[in-house]
C-alpha cells in the first residue's frame, strides 16, 4: 500500500514546496490557537487580581482604578510553572490582537498553499493518468473497461485529492493541536492536566471501536447500494423490455427486497455511529466536572493556605476547560481523518493500478524508420488475447499479400477477422510466428512509422468533437483544403462536406453524434486516406454505406491509390467479390483462400454466405446490411 | 422520437418543505416528537453545563477576590483537609458546591442520554424513510408510461436515485436536527447574554453581522469560481470520456501527442479555476474563527472600559446597574461568563448558517423526486383478459389453468356473461394517426392488416415510423386517431398486461439484466424450466456460444452484458422471446448485428417457432424480409408502397431502389 501511495505522491512534483509549507502554516496556526486561551486566561486573571481588594485572604490595595491604569503593571502568578511576573492589561490585549492577526494570516496563507498543492497535484495526477493511458496498447485497453478508466480519472482522482488536502492541512495539525493543548494544559493547570491524560485513551479507544465496527458494515453496504443503483439504471434503460414482458411487479419485488435488506444493514451501522455523540459528550462532561470540582478545591485551599502544594486561579481553570475540549476534539478529528483515509484507499488502489500497468507494446531499441512497401506476410501466426486463454483467437495463419493487392476477408462473427488485421499495425503482438511488412518483422519498426504506414479504419468509427477539417487532419496535420478535397472525393465523402453550410469547418459533436453511420464511415475513410499509407485496412467500414456508394468507394481506392495494399473485411460478399484474393476465416483458422470464382466453386462456407445473401435469383443485387 | 426535455436545475417548488415534513411526521409521529424533545433537552443540558461551570467560576471569583467584605472564605471548616470534606464546606451564594456538582452531573447524564437517543432516532428514521422513499419512487417509476422515459434523459432519472435522494438524506439526518439545535442554542445564548449585559450583547451582535458579511462576500466569490470550476470539470470529463472511448482510434492514428496537448490545456484551465475556488473555501474557516477571537478581545476591552470609566453603567433587563468599587469583581465575573457565552453564540450562528446550503439542496432534490412521484402512471381501462384454453370435443373453448399454447380473450359483459374469443393473431390498424407531441404527426392514416400467421414487414428510413407502429400495437403510446383491433377487439379494451403478454418483442438494442445467462433467457417466462430455456437458446442459435462461455448457462452477466458482442446479445434476446412463446411476435431490427450466415440459421429456428403465428418484422437488411407476405414501405409516417417482394420489385418504385442499393437507409 505504501508503495502505491508513494506512486501517487509522485505527481506532486512542482507543488512540493506548497505541500511542505502548508503544514508549517498549519502548525503555527495550531500553536497560536493553543496559546490564545492561555493569554485570555492571563487577561482575566490579571484584571480579576487588579480589581480585587484582597489576596490570599489578606486585604490589599486595588490596582485598577482609572483608564490610565491600563498601562500599570499588575502581578500575575502562573500556577503550573509557579512563576510570577508583572504584566499590563494593555500589553495583554495587544498581544491577543497580534496573535489573532497572526493566526488569521497563517490560516489564510495555509488555505492558499493547501489549495495550490492539492489542486496542483490533482492536475498532475490527471495528466499522468492521461499520458499513461495514451501509452496503453490495445491489450492494456481491453484489460480496463472504458467506463472504469473514466471513473479512475474523474471520481477517484477527486477523492484522492480530498484525502491529500486533508493530509497536509489536518493530519499534522490535529495531533499537534492535541499535543500543544496538552502542554498548555500542563502549563496552566499543572497536575490538573492529568485528567486529560486519563480521558484521551478512553475516548480514543471508544472511537476506535465505533469506527471499526461501523466501517465494516458501511463498506459492505455501500457496495450493495452501488449495485442497487446499477439495477435502477438497468431498469430505466431496459424499460421497454420490462414493459413488453410485463415484468413490472417482478422488478418491483426484486428492488424492494434488495432495498429492505440494505436498510437493515444501514440501520445497524447507524446505531453504532449514534454512539459517537454520547461518547464525546460523556468525556467532555466528565472532564468539566472533574476540572471544576478539583479546581474549586485547589483554588479554595490555596487561597486560605498559601503553602498548599498546588495553586490555581480562576482564569487558569477556565482555560483548562477550553484545553480539555480542544484535546478531545482533536482526538475526534484524528478519528475522522482516519475514516476519510481508509475510504480513499480504494481510489488509491484503482489509480495506482493504472499507473503501474506496463504498456505491453513499446518501441524497439533500434527501430527501423522506413516502411519499404506494402507487402505483408503472415508466417504461421497464432494469437491469444490473454496468455491464460485456453483457445487461440487465431491459429497457424500463413498468407502472403503483395503490395497494391486488394484482399478481402470474410467469416462469421467471432471467426477472427478483426484479430487478424489488428496484428498488422501491431495493435496486438502475435503469440507465435511472425508478421512482416515490407519484408521486416513489425516488431522491429518504430511504432509511429508503422502505424502511419498502415491505416486502419476501425469497426467502431469515432469522430471527435471539433470540425470536419480538424478530424480529417488527424490523418495529416498539414493537410491543405485541396488535399482534403482529394481524399474526400476518393471515398465519396465530398457530398457530405458540401451538404453542410460551413463545408470543412462544419462542427462535429462529441462522438460525431450529428452524422449518420454511413457519413461517419466515409469521413473516417477519408481521414485514413490523408495519411497516405502503404497499407489500408477497412474493418467492416462501409457497412452502413449503400451498396452503390460502397462500390464507388472501392473503385476510387483502386484507381486513385493503385500502389496501396487494400485489405477489406466485409459481411457483404458484394464488397469483396472483385478482390485479388479472398481469405475465408472460420474459428480462427484459414478455411480457404482464393478468388470469388474459385471459392464459389470449392469453399462450402463461402457458398453458404453467398446464397444467404442472394437467395432469390442469381443476380448481383446484394442484400442491404 | 420526441425531443428530450432539457431539465432546468430549478429551485424547489413551493410547499416542498411542508410536504416532506408532513409525510415524515405522519409516518413516525412518536419517534420524531420524542427526538425533538431530546434535542431540546440536549441543547438545554449542554448550555447549562457551561452556564453551571461559569456560575461556579463566578462564585469562586467572588469568594476568592471579594470586593464586598464578608463574602470571602472565612476558613469555616474543621476536620481533615481532604477533598470531600472541603468541598462540602464550600458554600457560595448560599449554595453548596457539592450539591451544585451533583445536580450538574444528573443533568449531564440526562443530556447524554438525550443526545444518544435523538442521534440514534434520527439516523434510524432517516434510513427507514429513505428506504420507503426509494421503493415508492422505483415502484412508481415502473408504472409510468414509456413517454416519460422518452422525454427524460436516463442520466437525469438516475440522478434522482443517487444525488437527489442523498440530498434528502442529508436534509433529514443532518440539516434538520442541527438547525433545530443551533437555533435553540442561539436563542438561549441570546437570552442569557441579555440577562448579563445588554451593552456587551450589542458588541456581539456587531461582530456577528461582520461575520455574516464576510461569509457573504467570500461565499459569493467562491460560488462564482465554483460554478466556473464545475463547468470546466464537465468539459474536462467530456474530453476524458471522448478520448478514452476513442482511444483505439487515437492509437491507430498515432495521435497521442496532440490529444495529450489538448487535454493539458483543458486540465490547466481547470487547475486555475479550481485553485481559486478552493482557496476561497479554505480561508472561510480561519476568517470566521478569528472574527470570533477579535470579538472576544473587543468584548473584553468594552467590559474593561465599563469597569473603569465612571458612570458607564451596565444595562440589564432590570435597568441600569451602576458599577461601583464594591461590585467590580461581581461584574468581572459576569464578563467572564459572558465571554464564554458570546463564543457559543457565534459558533451556533455559524452552524446554523452552514445548514442553509444543505436545506436548499435538499429541498431542490426533494422537489425533483416529488415531481417524479406526481407523474400520472399509465392508465389502463382494459377489462378483456388473456387466458389459456383447451377445446373440448365439439370445438368449444374451455378455460384452462395449465399452459396450453392456446389462448383466448376472455370478454366479460355488462350483463354478467362471459364470452371467449380465440386468439388467432389477427391485427388490424385502421386509419391510424399518431403524434408524440400532439402537433407533428408521426404516423398519417396508416392502415395495416395482418391476417393470422402472416409475416408483415415494415421498411423505411430511420424516423419513418416503423418502430412507432409496433409501439402502438402494444399500447406504449395512445393513438391520436383511428383504431387498432386484435382479433376484432379494440385494443383499448384489452388489459395492457395481457395485451403485452400476447406479444413477443425483440428489440435492436438488447437490454440484459444482471444475473446469469439462464436468468436472462428466463426473463421471457419466469416459470420456464432450465430445459425450456436451453431449448429456446438452441432455436435462437445461441446454444453454441453460451456453451463456450466460462460457466455456460450459469455465467454471470455484469454491466448489461458488456462482455458479450452485440451479435451474441441479440441471439440472447431472441432466445428470450422464444421462451416467452407469445402468439404474436414483433422483431425490431432483431438480427441487425448478426452475420448473414448465422442470421439464416436463426431465421430457420424462428420460422419454425412462428409457424402459424403473426410476425411483424422491421429490418434494414432486405434479405431478411423477402419472404414476408406483405411489405409496407414507410416514408415520413405514411405507407407509400405495399405488396410482396415480387410485386414491389416489379413496380420499380422506392422499394426497388432500396433493394438495388440506390438509397442509403440511414
Amino acid at each position: 500500500m505504501w508503495k502505491k501511495i508513494k506512486l501517487i505522491l509522485g505527481s506532486v512534483r512542482e507543488y512540493k514546496k506548497y505541500a511542505i509549507i502548508t503544514p508549517i502554516f498549519m502548525i503555527f496556526e495550531a500553536l497560536i490557537e493553543c496559546v490564545m486561551p492561555f493569554m485570555m486566561s492571563a487577561l482575566i486573571d490579571s484584571v480579576s487580581f487588579g480589581v480585587s481588594t484582597t489576596y490570599n485572604g489578606l486585604p490589599k490595595e486595588r490596582e485598577l482604578n482609572t483608564i490610565a491604569d491600563i498601562f500599570k503593571p499588575i502581578q500575575y502568578t502562573n500556577a503550573g510553572l509557579g512563576f510570577t511576573i508583572n504584566v499590563t492589561v494593555f500589553g495583554l490585549m495587544l498581544t491577543l490582537v497580534l496573535m489573532a492577526g497572526l493566526s488569521l494570516t497563517c490560516g489564510i496563507l495555509g488555505g492558499r498553499t493547501a489549495a495550490k498543492a492539492s489542486i496542483g497535484m490533482a492536475t498532475n495526477l490527471r495528466g499522468d493518468l492521461y499520458r499513461k493511458i495514451q501509452s496503453f496498447s490495445f491489450a492494456n485497453i481491453d484489460k480496463f473497461s472504458s467506463a472504469s478508466l473514466v471513473t479512475r480519472m474523474t471520481t477517484d482522482v477527486q477523492s484522492v485529492t480530498m484525502a491529500f488536502q486533508m493530509c497536509i492541512r489536518i493530519v499534522i495539525r490535529a495531533p499537534l493541536m492535541m499535543i500543544f493543548s496538552a502542554i498548555m494544559a500542563f502549563i496552566s493547570g499543572g497536575i490538573m492536566a492529568c485528567i486529560f491524560v486519563v480521558l484521551v485513551p478512553i475516548i480514543a479507544f471508544g472511537l476506535f471501536l465505533i469506527v471499526k465496527n461501523a466501517m465494516g458494515i458501511f463498506m459492505r453496504v455501500f457496495k450493495r447500494y452501488d449495485k442497487l443503483n446499477e439495477s435502477v439504471e438497468e431498469n430505466v434503460s431496459g424499460i421497454r423490455v420490462v414493459k413488453s414482458y410485463v415484468r413490472e411487479d417482478y422488478e418491483k419485488q426484486k428492488f424492494n427486497t434488495a432495498s429492505d435488506n440494505m436498510t437493515g444493514d444501514f440501520v445497524k451501522a447507524e446505531k453504532i455511529v449514534a454512539l459517537n455523540n454520547p461518547l464525546l459528550n460523556t468525556t467532555i462532561h466528565v472532564s468539566n466536572i472533574l476540572v471544576v470540582s478539583l479546581g474549586t478545591y485547589i483554588i479554595y485551599r490555596s487561597t486560605v493556605d498559601a503553602n498548599f502544594w498546588a495553586h490555581l486561579t480562576i482564569g487558569q481553570m477556565s482555560s483548562l476547560l477550553t484545553y480539555g475540549i480542544q484535546i478531545l476534539m482533536s482526538v475526534l478529528m484524528i478519528s475522522m481523518i482516519m475514516v476519510m483515509l481508509v475510504m480513499s484507499i480504494e481510489a488509491i488502489r484503482r489509480i495506482s493500478e493504472v499507473l503501474e500497468e506496463e504498456p505491453t507494446i513499446v518501441n524497439p531499441t533500434n527501430p527501423i524508420k522506413e516502411v519499404k512497401n506494402g507487402d505483408i506476410s503472415f508466417e504461421n501466426v497464432s494469437f491469444k488475447y490473454k496468455n491464460t486463454a485456453e483457445r487461440n483467437a487465431l491459429s497457424n495463419i500463413s498468407v502472403d499479400i503483395k503490395s497494391g493487392q486488394f484482399v478481402g476477408i470474410i467469416g462469421s462473427t467471432g471467426s477472427g477477422k478483426t484479430s487478424l488485421v489488428n496484428l498488422i499495425s501491431r495493435l496486438y503482438d502475435v503469440s507465435e510466428g511472425s508478421i512482416k511488412v515490407g519484408d521486416v518483422d513489425v516488431r522491429n519498426y518504430d511504432l509511429k512509422v508503422l502505424r502511419d504506414n498502415v491505416a486502419v479504419v476501425l469497426q467502431k468509427n469515432v469522430l471527435f468533437s471539433g470540425t470536419i477539417a480538424s478530424n480529417l487532419r488527424w490523418g495529416n496535420k498539414e493537410a491543405t483544403e485541396e488535399e482534403m478535397k482529394r481524399a474526400c472525393k476518393i471515398c465519396h465523402a465530398m457530398e457530405i462536406v458540401n451538404a453542410k453550410q460551413e463545408g470543412f469547418e462544419s462542427p462535429v459533436e462529441q462522438g460525431g453524434a450529428n452524422f449518420s453511420g454511413g457519413q461517419k464511415q466515409r469521413l473516417c475513410i477519408a481521414r485514413a486516406i490523408l495519411k497516405k499509407p502503404k497499407i489500408m485496412i477497412l474493418d467492416d467500414s462501409t457497412s452502413a454505406v449503400d451498396t452503390k456508394t460502397d462500390k464507388l468507394i472501392r473503385k476510387g481506392l483502386k484507381e486513385d491509390l493503385p500502389h496501396m495494399t487494400k485489405i477489406v473485411i466485409a459481411q457483404r460478399i458484394s464488397s469483396i467479390e472483385e478482390a485479388d484474393k479472398i481469405i475465408v476465416l472460420d474459428d480462427g483458422r484459414i478455411n480457404a483462400v482464393g478468388t470469388h470464382e474459385e471459392l464459389l466453386k470449392s469453399c462450402k462456407i463461402y457458398q453458404e454466405v453467398y446464397y444467404s445473401q442472394n437467395r432469390i435469383g442469381g443476380n448481383n443485387a446484394a442484400s442491404k446490411n | 422520437m420526441p425531443p428530450v426535455r432539457i431539465r432546468e436545475r430549478a429551485k424547489a417548488k413551493k410547499g416542498t418543505v411542508k410536504r416532506l415534513l408532513k409525510t415524515l411526521f405522519k409516518l413516525y409521529p412518536i419517534r420524531l416528537s420524542f427526538a425533538i424533545f431530546c434535542i431540546v433537552f440536549n441543547v438545554f443540558a449542554n448550555l447549562s453545563s457551561s452556564i453551571f461551570a461559569n456560575f461556579i467560576t463566578v462564585c469562586i471569583s467572588e469568594s476568592v477576590f471579594p470586593t464586598t467584605p464578608g463574602l470571602g472564605p472565612t476558613n469555616p471548616f474543621v476536620g481533615s483537609h481532604d477533598l470531600v470534606n472541603v468541598m462540602s464546606f464550600i458554600t457560595i451564594r448560599d449554595t453548596n458546591v457539592t450539591k451544585l456538582l451533583i445536580a450538574m452531573g444528573i443533568i449531564y447524564a440526562f443530556g447524554i442520554f438525550a443526545a444518544w437517543w435523538w442521534n440514534r432516532t434520527m439516523a434510524i428514521v432517516t434510513q427507514l424513510y429513505m428506504n420507503r422513499f426509494r421503493k415508492e419512487m422505483f415502484n412508481h417509476l415502473q408504472d409510468l408510461p414509456i413517454k416519460y422515459f422518452d422525454t427524460h434523459k436516463h442520466g437525469e432519472i438516475m440522478s434522482l436515485f443517487t444525488n437527489d435522494i442523498d440530498t434528502i438524506r442529508q436534509f433529514i439526518s443532518q440539516a434538520l436536527p442541527t438547525m433545530l439545535q443551533a437555533g435553540l442554542a442561539v436563542v438561549f445564548c441570546f437570552i442569557a447574554m441579555m440577562l448579563n449585559s445588554i451593552w456587551l450583547t450589542l458588541v456581539t451582535i456587531v461582530c456577528t453581522i461582520g461575520m455574516f458579511y464576510s461569509i457573504k462576500i467570500i461565499g459569493g466569490r467562491a460560488a462564482k469560481f465554483f460554478m466556473k470550476q464545475q463547468a470546466q470539470v464537465a468539459t474536462v470529463e467530456g474530453n476524458i470520456q471522448e478520448s478514452i472511448n476513442g482511444l483505439k482510434v487515437i492509437k491507430v492514428f498515432t495521435h497521442e501527442e496532440e490529444s495529450t496537448k489538448q487535454f493539458d490545456e483543458l486540465n490547466n484551465t481547470l487547475k486555475e479555476y479550481a485553485t481559486t475556488a478552493n482557496i476561497h473555501g479554505n480561508v472561510t474557516g480561519p476568517i470566521n474563527m478569528n472574527i470570533g477571537n477579535f470579538m472576544y478581545i473587543l468584548t473584553a476591552i468594552v467590559a474593561f472600559l465599563m469597569l473603569l470609566i465612571p458612570g458607564f453603567d451596565n444595562l440589564t433587563f432590570t435597568g441600569f446597574v451602576p458599577i461601583t468599587s464594591e461590585n467590580m469583581s461581581t461584574f468581572w465575573g459576569i464578563v467572564i461568563a459572558f465571554l464564554m457565552m458570546s463564543r457559543m453564540f457565534a459558533n451556533n450562528i455559524n452552524n446554523f448558517s452552514q445548514q442553509i446550503t444543505f436545506i436548499v439542496m435538499g429541498m431542490a432534490g426533494a422537489s425533483r423526486c416529488f415531481d417524479l412521484m406526481d407523474q400520472t402512471p399509465e392508465v389502463d381501462e382494459g377489462y378483456v383478459t388473456l387466458v389459456n384454453i383447451t377445446k373440448d370435443k365439439d370445438g368449444n373453448i374451455v378455460e384452462s389453468k395449465e399452459r396450453t399454447r392456446m389462448f383466448a380473450w376472455k370478454h366479460p359483459h355488462q350483463d354478467g356473461t362471459v364470452t371467449y374469443t380465440e386468439l388467432k393473431g389477427d391485427i388490424l390498424l385502421d386509419h391510424v394517426d399518431f403524434s408524440y407531441d400532439g402537433n407533428k404527426l408521426v404516423l398519417k392514416d396508416v392502415s395495416i392488416f395482418a391476417h393470422p400467421g402472416e409475416k408483415i414487414a415494415l421498411v423505411g428510413a430511420t424516423g419513418a415510423g416503423k418502430t412507432t407502429i409496433t409501439n402502438l400495437i402494444n399500447r406504449f403510446y395512445p393513438l391520436k386517431d383511428g383504431k387498432v383491433r386484435y382479433d376484432g377487439i379494440n385494443i383499448n379494451k384489452i388489459k395492457k398486461d395481457d395485451l403485452r403478454r400476447s406479444l413477443g418483442i425483440v428489440l435492436q438494442d438488447v437490454n440484459l439484466f444482471t444475473g446469469t445467462v439462464m436468468d436472462n433467457i428466463r426473463y421471457g417466462r419466469l416459470d420456464a424450466t432450465d430445459e425450456e430455456c436451453i431449448e429456446a437458446a438452441k432455436i435462437a442459435n445461441a446454444h453454441d456460444f453460451i456453451q463456450r462461455l466460462p460457466e455456460g448457462y450459469n455465467t454471470l452477466l455484469a454491466g448489461d452484458g458488456s462482455n458479450l458482442s452485440q451479435g451474441q446479445r441479440q441471439l440472447l434476446s431472441i432466445a428470450r422471446a422464444a421462451v416467452a412463446d407469445a402468439p404474436v411476435t414483433i422483431l425490431d431490427e432483431a438480427t441487425s448485428s448478426i452475420d448473414t450466415r448465422t442470421e439464416r440459421l436463426v431465421q430457420k429456428g424462428m420460422d419454425q417457432l412462428m409457424k402459424g403465428r403473426t410476425v411483424f418484422v422491421i429490418a434494414h437488411r432486405l434479405s431478411t424480409i423477402q419472404n414476408a407476405e406483405a411489405i409496407m414501405v414507410l416514408d415520413h409516417g405514411e405507407i407509400i408502397e405495399r405488396g410482396n417482394h415480387d410485386t414491389l420489385i416489379a413496380k420499380k418504385g422506392y422499394y426497388y431502389q432500396l433493394y438495388t442499393g440506390a438509397f442509403e437507409l440511414e
